[in-house]
This record gives structure tokens, sequence and C-alpha cells, in this order.
């Protein structure tokens, strides 16, 4: 290609394609050039175990999947189960039972023990995708790490807590 | 005229008061070998630790940072842990070769070193056709590659090696019609000549100004192709041949072709400031009265070359064979060739600096 465009045009084109080359050489070392410069101040590199106590993971980190609560100890989970059924490695099982709710006196489903296998999940985050309630999120821990691999299974919604009301609706 | 051994006047007298004088020439080669051998150790294993902390702050990571101040250690430590490596070969190898390959690419480049001019009176070996025995010795350390190559017994090895005589052979032509153009202003071959020619009438890449800025182009680009540096670095091209020449060497036979490479580097640098930036002189002879002060301006300006060589390394692509050689024979040769006749009717009108 390069040649065939060499013979389409003139004769000076030669010394134009040397040209256009340093042009081009200098422009990238000027990139670089200014990357180095400004190297100091902008460096990426997290020097981890050392910035231990500041080091703040970016919001779509996904360390593991917890269950908010709020000051009431409500949390947002109905217990549709439709995470268990989303997760390809069976790592959430949802223990429910249907109980009487207090307010209108019928009978509903809620949630018993909402159990999470760390050890199982690959972070793909389907779960959190089919969640309806948004019950269950990212969090942005990472130094998961334990010494038993009992403590990977994980109870995610704390005892005694209920569903926030209003959120069935 | 052969001046050699001008190595400080004073060792040199002293060792020659207090012994006979074959003895005391003998002691001589020896404490200048070790220093050689030492300094060759040292500047590659600093020029490695460069290397890596430059590669990083251009891609706005830190480098080795752990080991000694700002990681300055690192590469002692890498190069303590290489010569605890097991050296391994590979079945029906040429052993003989294999094993001869290293010794052939340090022993060019430590040749090499000794005609550098460190300072005025720190230079082995000042002999008169200097520039011309760079070229000729500094080659030699192909034989090494291609050697390598062809007795690992390995496909890629070869390939690489292969590569490397097809890429020497070129760019030879281009740094040697290039140091051909300054020694034409220089009017000498040897090394202190050429520098002394610096010292009255400027640096040469201010006397011959255009001709003398085109040629040190050509000579940086011919000079990282002959190191085999990216964006020449299709001998050991990683994403294609693995290692390339020196893919089945391991531990210590393994660092003397890393060390040789970047005191390949240290030296085509040190060639580039000795023929186009004044070697050990300063600046518009700023400190002509200290002239012990040459070493300091002399390393510092092959820093700046060597730094200039890493800025390369890290923005421009590997080139493609056939872009390597389209790059040699259609572009750089025949402008070096001009460059040439430019040169010698500049010197002939009289119209240098």
């Amino acid at each position: 290609m390069v040649e065939l465009d060499n013979l389409r045009r003139n004769d000076m084109s030669y010394f134009s394609d040397i040209y256009n080359g340093i042009k081009t050489l200098l422009t990238g070392m000027s990139v670089t050039g200014k990357y180095f410069i400004k190297a100091r101040k902008e460096i990426i590199t997290q020097q981890y175990p050392d910035n231990r106590d500041t080091l703040k993971m970016f919001d779509r980190f996904r360390g593991e999947v917890v269950m908010p609560h709020d000051e009431n100890n409500e949390h947002r989970c109905t217990g549709c189960q439709k995470c268990e059924i989303a997760c390809p490695n069976g790592s959430i099982e949802i223990i429910w039972d249907r109980g009487i709710d207090p307010d209108t006196g019928k009978k509903k489903k809620m949630i018993d023990k909402h159990i999470y296998h760390l050890s199982m999940c690959t972070m793909c985050g389907l779960c959190i995708e089919a969640c309806p309630t948004d019950a269950i999120v990212w969090a942005q821990n990472f130094e998961n790490s334990v010494y038993d691999r009992s403590q990977l299974t994980k109870v995610l919604n704390k005892p005694g807590s209920h569903v926030k009301a209003g959120v069935e609706d | 005229m052969i001046k050699t051994l001008s190595i400080t006047k004073t060792v040199h007298e002293w060792l020659f008061s207090v012994m006979p004088e074959g003895v005391a020439t003998v002691v001589e080669w020896v404490i200048i070998a070790a220093l050689y051998l030492a300094f060759f150790a040292l500047a590659g294993l600093l020029l490695v630790w460069m290397e890596r902390r430059i590669a990083a702050f251009f891609q706005l990571r830190l480098g080795p940072n752990r080991v000694g101040p700002s990681g300055l250690f690192q590469t002692i430590a890498d190069a303590l842990k290489l010569v605890t490596k097991e050296l391994t070969g590979t079945d029906r190898a040429d052993m003989f070769l294999y094993n001869l390959a290293p010794y052939f690419v340090i022993v060019a480049a430590l040749v090499s070193l000794s005609v550098l001019p460190f300072s005025g009176s720190f230079q082995a070996f000042d002999i008169n056709i200097g520039v011309f025995f760079i070229m000729a010795v500094s080659s030699i350390g192909v034989i090494g590659i291609l050697l390598g190559g062809w007795a690992s017994n390995n496909k890629y090895s070869l390939i690489g090696a292969m590569r490397s005589g097809l890429q020497t052979v070129s760019y030879e032509l281009s740094v040697g019609l290039s140091i051909l153009t300054m020694v034409l202003l220089a009017g000498s071959l040897q090394i202190s000549e050429i520098v002394e020619a610096q010292r009255t009438g400027g640096w040469f890449i201010l006397q011959g100004h255009i001709p003398a800025a085109i040629a040190f182009m050509i000579f940086m680009i011919a000079g990282t192709a002959e190191t085999n540096r990216a964006p020449f670095d299709m001998v050991e091209a990683e994403s294609e041949l693995g290692a390339g020449f020196h893919t089945e060497y391991s531990g210590m036979k393994f660092a003397y072709f890393f060390l040789a490479e970047f005191i390949n580097m240290f030296i085509i640098s040190a060639v580039a400031v000795t023929i186009f930036f004044g070697a050990y002189l300063s600046p518009f002879g700023i400190t002509e009265s200290l002239p012990w002060l040459g070493v300091v301006w002399f390393m510092l300006k092959v820093l700046v070359i060597i730094f200039l060589m890493m800025w390369f390394r890290w923005t421009f692509p590997r080139l493609r064979v056939d872009q390597l050689l389209t790059l040699e024979w259609k572009y750089l040769l025949p402008l070096n060739l001009m460059n040439i006749v430019l040169m010698a009717v500049i010197i002939w009108l009289n119209w240098t600096i």
C-alpha cells in the first residue's frame, strides 16, 4: 500500500515522508515526555500495605456481597429468592418462612437467614443485578482471607432484623 | 602516536618508583583491568536500575523503590539472585559455543570501554584509530549473539540471532557513515584529538550545525538499532520470540548478556558524547580551570543521551523486519551519503562556526 501511494504522489514525497516521519516521532515523544515530567505528582501505584489506613477503593469495586441495614436494624430483602436463582454457583441460600405480619395480620413470606458463601462466589454480580429491591450491594473491602473456610459462609441479615416497611409495595 | 596508559600520572609515577619497570607495568595493567571490570559491573547495575525507574515514571508507576534508597540496591539483589541460580542448558545444544557466547558479548563491550575518554587523563588506550577501533570491536558482540542463538538448539533463539545479524550488518553502515561525517570535521580518528579539536572551536554539534545535527539524528537511530533496543528490539521481541537469542540462558550467563546490553548502550552514548558533545569538556568552558570535573561532565552528558534512548524505548512501537530494512537502506543510507557531501562542502567553504 505504502509503495503504491508513493508511486501516485510526486517526486517530493520522499522528503515529505521524512519530514512527516520526524514530526510524528517528535509528537509521540512530546506526549510521553509530558507524562514523564508530571509522573511525580500523578503516580497511580498504590503502595498497599503502607497506605492501608487511607486506601479507599473505587465505587464499582467488587469486594463481597453485603446487605445494608439501617439504624432500626431493618433491611430491604423481601425473600423473593431471585438472587438465589440468579447465582450461577449456588453461593446464595435463603432460608425463609411464612410469618404473620404484625401490621396487617396477614401471613407473609419473610427471610430467616440470607446465607452467602463467599468461598464459592466469583464476583459476577448477577445477584445484585437481579435484586428488585436493592437489598444486597457490593462492599469495597478486599481483605477477605481467613484461617478457617467456615468463616467464609456468612449470614447477611443481622439477627433480629426485619424487612423495612414499604419495600414490598 | 599511541599514548598507552595515561591514567592518572601520580599513580603511574609512584608505581614506577617503588618497583622495577616490568613489574610496575604488569601491576598497572591489573589495576586498570580491575577498575574497568568494576566499572562494567557497577554501571551495568546502575543502568538497569535507571531503566526500570524511568520506565516506571513514563507509565506513571513507581518502579523499584523498596531495596535501599529509591530502590538503588534492587539490581544488586537481582544480581545476587542470578548468581545463585542453576545454569541450565538444552538437549543436544553445542555446549562449547553455548558457554562461549556470553564472553564474546562482554569482552566486546569491555574492550570498547577502554578507549572512551572519561576525562583528559583517564583513558586506558588512546589509540590513533580510536573511533575505528570502537566500531570494529563493538561489532564483535554480534558474533556472541549469533553463537548464543545458534548453540541454544532452539528455533526462537536462532531466529532472534539471525535478526540481530541482519540488523547489525545494516545499521553498522549508518553508524560508520555518521561517525565519518564528524571525523571529516575533526580531521583525526584519535579520540583525544577529536576532543581537543572541540576545546577551541566549540562542540562539534555546534561547529558543524546542519550536517552535524543530521548526523546526530542518524547516529542515534542507528545506535539504538545497534544495541538491539526498542523500537529495534526484534532480536528479543517478547511477543514473538520469547526472549530471543538468550531464551535458553539462565543465571549468570543470562546476566552477562543483560549487562552487556546496557553497557553497549553506555558505549553508544559515550561515542555520541565524544564526537558530538565534546566528551569531558564543560559547556562553553565554564569549568576550564578544574580539569578533574571532566569525568563528571562526561558522565552527565552520557546519562542525558542514555535517557534519550530510554525515552525512545518507552515511546515508539517495535518495527517490522521489512520496515527496519526500508528505514536503513531507503532513508538513512542515502541521507547519510548526502550528508557527508554536505559536510565536506561546508568544511571546504569554511562555513563551520
